[in-house]
């Protein structure tokens, strides 16, 4: 017989899981408005495959399956991967990329709870180093139908450069490095005229900036719910907003705005569901608003001068390392041990 | 008394500078994870003589039955040494006892007294003795000096105020 | 009349189901047929026993008296004979056996002869005194002996005097139904507190889910005409009624773990306890029963007054405990302690009897690995980051756990309440504690061990030298003797005179060791035991032979000093 307390909350692991996954539902439909129903097939084989990866782990470390399978947790690592891929990578990346994520970033680190890196995030990094090509190619919104969509991620249809483009992200960066080029015909051209092209729209990239704004009120959803802080997603877009206002501010010309940053790639999705995952990130508050900032400059960084399309998945990983440092030295005073 | 304390005190203090100059930092901290049973089971007149001899490479870390199992995990941390079992010819790990004398056969002999390594049992030439529990270690020295063998050992029983909460048990049922 | 409160951090809201123990009135319980006293009831020392088995006692009698600094009485609960005074289980989760005095009740409840005293007129030490051999201890579950907490700071008076009113505690209603009923008297006792500790002003905090305690004890202040005393509403969030707690609710200071609150200028007591106070000075009667919620499972929970060492399951059978009771819990939900049995006592610590059964208060689902959501440290009302000490406690790292601060842990419960992972973070948390205590008992005596070990060594090292010195001094002695003896022969004619310690020739020093062992010999014979007279003569011979190992022994010691 247990001893006290002797009632508890009705919460677990599986009810916070759950809602993690509800929550990114808005986003979802977006994307599946603008960039047709293959998403959803990619979900699904990312599902398929981490449930699968993490049923083995469980059967050799000899942990109980149904209560770990059931806690939902690869599910969102899956649903995180599916998301950061390329909707049309082809069905053996997906595969691969989540077996990587559960398999050796999650449970041989020793399962749930256990993980140093975000497991959805280094296998975005291990992939994107191993096909950077395949990891690159994204269709502009409405480009594709389902069944090329279909074709693409189970055939061996590969017209990767006809159909596909980079993201807004590296268009963006190409484009800018070009017109910073006085052999370019895009030289002399401003942002706002770079941005001009089809595959913008408002703020970012057309319909990715929907996406985005799907992710924004799942967020915030989940802030309501009080499954997540404040702390992370304000830091994050705080200081991304911070540090692009002050390269733009200076060279309006050759940096991206505040807001593009904030509508594109990865950014909105890494500030509400990446960062925020509590096994890998920082835990106290004054730790989270350091950690979230530092991610933001870290993804700034990489994005502006690196070579990647985006800098979310290297920025969270780099931060991933420094969490223990960073709860060490910002654990809160106690009760009564405070100096006010 | 007063005398007696403050010359008892003088006499420590005087011993623990002593012992302070021969100090030798590795030894202290050896001799800090010995439990101080001081039975000689180890194969050494106390522990602190122990500890002398493994700082010096001269003994085993497996030696002291008192200490058991989990001093030897320490002392094996604290050196850096192998974890071992510890060596069956010093003795086994046994519950903490302390010696209890049956006052009805004590004769009074003073050989425990002299045999006890701490000073834990109080009693003159033909009184009636009777050991300190708070103070005896356990070590079993006394119980081979007495003539009548009115010593024995007594395990120690939990009181409320040594009660300690169990390690919470960890039930995954397995699916 | 807006008082500024302040928030603590953290905390949780759990069902409070106080309502149902709330409908009906205080009660009086039938005496049992056996009432169990156990002596040691309150923090501190164990009260010796002032009664032996056979005698009669009556109501009020003490028949524990209080032990040491820091001790409170115990007394007869009704009148009666004392049937044994004996180990009996105690009402602790331990299921271990405490020295409890047990009393056959004689049924005429006749209270001995009563002493009351008049608070301002008596100095402060013998009120104290007074109120230790009342038994008078903190009635909100600590049992910390009141006498103690009753001195003023050093500056020998108080800015606040914080009364516990709060009650936060899910099921548990006895501290409401005493400010219902009893509000005028407990006022009294809290005016003798404040006398005594000097207070400038008296803050009354209760939940603000008691509002009829509120008006209650507001009107009772009214009809006192009392100022400076004030009954404050605070809101409802567990656990405000910690003393830590309310202290920072009601006057934003935050006491330390392991510092006076009397150096912060403010003290805390339970309103129980303020009403045995107003008992023991006013009708001069000690603590000898208690309200007690009984709730949980049963069909009509209630609070009743009890004596103290009235069996539990006397107490529960008059609420009707449902068949599939399963367990008793002294306290509530959050903090309370499971009982080894059904007929342990009632004791002063006893504020509730939680009556549970398997589907009331089921197993916690199987605990999970820590996720680090953190919603522990959002829900620890002391600061504390759970997760870490958890983590630390579960590899048995004490060291580590005790650096994020496990000492503050008040033990309140919050964090299991809420960890989605379900993992009983409390216990790991009591587990270290009373792992590090143990150990730090162990570390002491083995301390202690150490250094009469050595002070044994340097004392037979010192007499040693003093019996090598008289040795020497002999052999000098000896020495002259023999080279005078031998000045004739030419033999001695290269022997010193002088009492040099360098032996001087291979029969000198013969005769040196000889008259040393002599000697040695002589001495240990005077010191052996001459009381081993009358023995039987299979006890002689072994004295025998160990006499002839020790006096082998100090023979071989004597031939070193010399040297
Ligand atoms: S065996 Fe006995 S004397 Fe030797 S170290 Fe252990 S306790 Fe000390
Ligand atoms: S009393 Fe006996 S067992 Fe206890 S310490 Fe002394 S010699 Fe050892
Ligand atoms: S509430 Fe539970 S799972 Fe969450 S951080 Fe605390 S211990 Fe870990
Ligand atoms: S039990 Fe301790 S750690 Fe847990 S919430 Fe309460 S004070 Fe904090």
């Amino acid at each position: 017989m247990n001893n006290s307390p002797f009632v508890r909350k009705a919460a677990s692991v599986q009810s916070v899981m759950l809602q993690v996954l509800l929550a990114l539902v808005p986003a979802i439909a977006a994307y599946v408005w603008f960039f047709g129903a293959g998403i959803l097939v990619q979900l699904a084989i990312a599902s398929a495959a981490a449930l699968a990866g993490e049923a083995a782990m469980l059967a050799i470390r000899g942990k109980p399956k149904a209560l770990f399978l059931t806690d939902l947790s690869a599910v969102v690592t899956a649903w995180l991967i599916a998301l950061t891929f390329p909707p049309i990578a082809p069905w053996w990346l997906t595969v691969t990329g989540t077996l990587l994520a559960v398999v050796v970033v999650k449970q041989l680190y020793g399962g749930l709870g256990q993980n140093p890196f975000n497991p959805a995030m280094a296998a975005f990094c291990l992939m994107i180093v191993a096909y950077p090509a395949l990891m690159s190619q994204w269709p502009a919104a409405g480009q594709l139908d389902f069944k090329t969509q279909l074709d693409l991620i189970f055939g061996g249809l590969r017209q990767v450069d006809a159909i596909t483009g980079a993201t807004p992200l590296d268009a963006l960066r190409t484009a800018l490095r070009s017109a910073a080029n006085p052999d370019s015909q895009l030289h002399g051209l401003r942002t706002s005229q770079l941005m001009d092209g089809p595959a913008f729209g408002l703020l970012g990239g057309k319909g990715s900036e929907w996406i985005a704004l799907g992710y924004l009120v799942g967020g915030l959803w989940l802030i309501r719910q009080r499954i997540i802080t404040w702390h992370i997603p304000a830091a994050f877009c705080g200081a991304l907003f911070a540090s692009a206002l002050l390269l733009w501010g200076m060279r309006p010309d050759a940096f991206a705005s505040p807001l593009f940053h904030l509508a594109s790639g990865g950014a909105m999705l890494g500030a509400f569901f990446i960062l925020t995952d509590p096994v890998s990130g920082a835990t106290t508050p004054r730790g989270k608003l350091l950690f979230a900032a530092g991610a933001a400059i870290f993804t700034y960084v990489i994005r502006s001068f690196g070579a990647f399309p985006d800098g979310v998945a290297f920025a969270t990983l780099l931060m991933n390392i420094l969490v223990p440092l960073i709860d060490m030295k910002t654990q809160a005073p106690v009760f009564g041990h405070k100096k006010d | 008394m007063t005398g007696i304390a403050l010359v008892l005190g003088a006499v420590l203090g005087f011993a623990s500078i002593k012992f302070k100059v021969e100090g030798d930092p590795l030894v202290e901290k050896i001799d800090a994870i010995l439990p101080q049973t001081q039975c000689g089971q180890c194969g050494f007149p106390g522990c602190r003589p122990y500890a002398t001899a493994i700082a010096d490479g001269e003994a085993e870390i497996n030696q002291c039955p008192p200490g058991g199992e989990e001093g030897i995990r320490k002392l094996a941390d604290l050196l850096g040494r192998e974890f071992k079992p510890l060596s069956e010819e010093h003795g086994v790990e046994k519950p903490k006892s302390v010696a209890v004398i049956d006052e009805a056969t004590c004769i009074g002999c003073t050989l425990c007294i002299q045999a006890c390594p701490v000073d834990a049992i109080v009693g003159a030439a033909k009184q009636l003795h009777t050991i300190v529990a708070a103070e005896c270690t356990g070590c079993e020295l006394c119980l081979a000096p007495c003539p009548v063998d009115c010593i024995t050992m007594e395990a120690i029983t939990e009181t409320v105020d040594t009660w300690k909460w169990r390690y919470p048990v960890v039930e995954i049922k397995a699916a | 009349m807006l008082r500024k409160l302040f928030k603590f951090h953290g905390g949780v809201k759990p069902q409070t189901n106080k309502t149902q123990s709330t409908t009906e009135p205080i009660a009086s319980v039938p005496l049992p047929d056996r009432l169990v006293i156990p002596l040691h009831q309150a923090v501190g020392g164990h009260p010796r026993p002032l009664v032996q088995p056979g005698d009669h006692v009556l109501k009020g009698q003490r028949i524990g008296g209080a032990d040491g600094n820091l001790s409170s009485a115990v007394h007869a609960s009704t009148s009666g004979i004392v049937r044994d005074v004996a180990q009996a289980v105690m009402p602790h989760t331990s299921g271990l056996t405490t020295l409890s005095v047990i009393i056959e009740p004689d049924g005429e409840d006749r209270w001995c002869e009563l002493e009351k005293v008049n608070y301002r007129s008596t100095p402060p030490d013998e009120l104290r005194d007074f109120l230790r051999d009342a038994g008078v201890v903190g009635l909100g579950g600590a049992v910390f002996p009141s006498y103690a907490k009753l001195k003023p700071g050093k500056e020998g008076k108080l800015k606040t005097l914080v009364i516990n009113g709060a009650e936060c505690e899910p099921f548990i209603t006895c501290d409401d139904m005493l400010m219902r009923e009893r509000a005028s008297d407990m006022l009294k006792g809290i005016v003798a507190m404040r006398y005594m500790l000097q207070a400038e002003e008296v803050l009354i905090g209760i939940e603000d889910n008691k509002p009829e305690a509120v008006a209650s004890v507001q009107a009772a202040i009214k009809a006192s005409g009392e100022t400076g005393i004030e009954a404050v509403a605070i809101p409802t969030r567990y656990p405000a009624g910690g003393a830590k707690q309310l202290i920072r609710v009601l006057t934003g200071i935050e006491v330390p773990h392991g510092r006076r609150s009397t150096d912060f200028g403010v003290q805390c007591f339970n309103v129980g306890t303020a009403f045995s106070i107003f008992e023991a000075l006013e009708h001069g009667r000690p603590l000898i029963s208690r309200l007690v919620t009984v709730a949980g499972n049963v069909t009509a929970p209630r609070n009743y007054d009890v004596l103290i060492g009235t069996p539990m399951d006397h107490l529960v059978r008059l609420a009707g405990p449902r068949p599939d009771t399963d367990r008793y819990i002294m306290g509530g939900p959050m903090m309370g302690v499971r009982m080894p049995g059904f007929d342990v006592p009632v004791v002063k610590a006893t504020n509730c009897v939680l009556v549970g059964s398997a589907t009331m208060f089921p197993a916690p689902p199987p605990e999970m690995p820590c996720i680090r959501c953190g919603e522990c440290a959002k829900a620890c009302p002391a600061d504390l980051a759970p997760f870490e000490m958890y983590w630390f406690s579960r590899s048995k790292n004490f060291g580590k756990a005790q650096e994020y601060h496990l000492f503050d842990c008040i033990e309140c419960g919050c964090c299991s309440f809420v960890c989605p992972s379900h993992i009983p973070l409390v216990d790991y948390f009591r587990f270290s504690k009373s792992e590090i205590w143990s150990r730090e008992r162990e570390k002491e005596s083995a301390d202690g061990a150490r250094d009469r070990f050595e002070f044994k060594n340097f004392r037979q090292e010192r007499e040693k030298q003093e019996k090598a010195e008289k040795l020497a001094a002999k052999a000098a002695a000896t020495r002259e003797k023999v080279a005078t003896e031998g000045a004739a022969t030419p033999a001695a004619a290269d022997g010193e005179a002088a009492p040099k310690p360098k032996p001087s020739g291979d029969d000198a020093k013969r005769a040196l060791i000889e008259a040393a062992m002599e000697k040695a010999r002589q001495q240990k014979a005077q010191v052996a035991p001459k009381n081993t007279d009358h023995l039987a003569p299979d006890v002689e011979a072994d004295i025998a032979a160990i006499d002839a190992r020790r006096n082998a022994a100090p023979a071989r010691a004597a031939d070193t000093p010399d040297a």
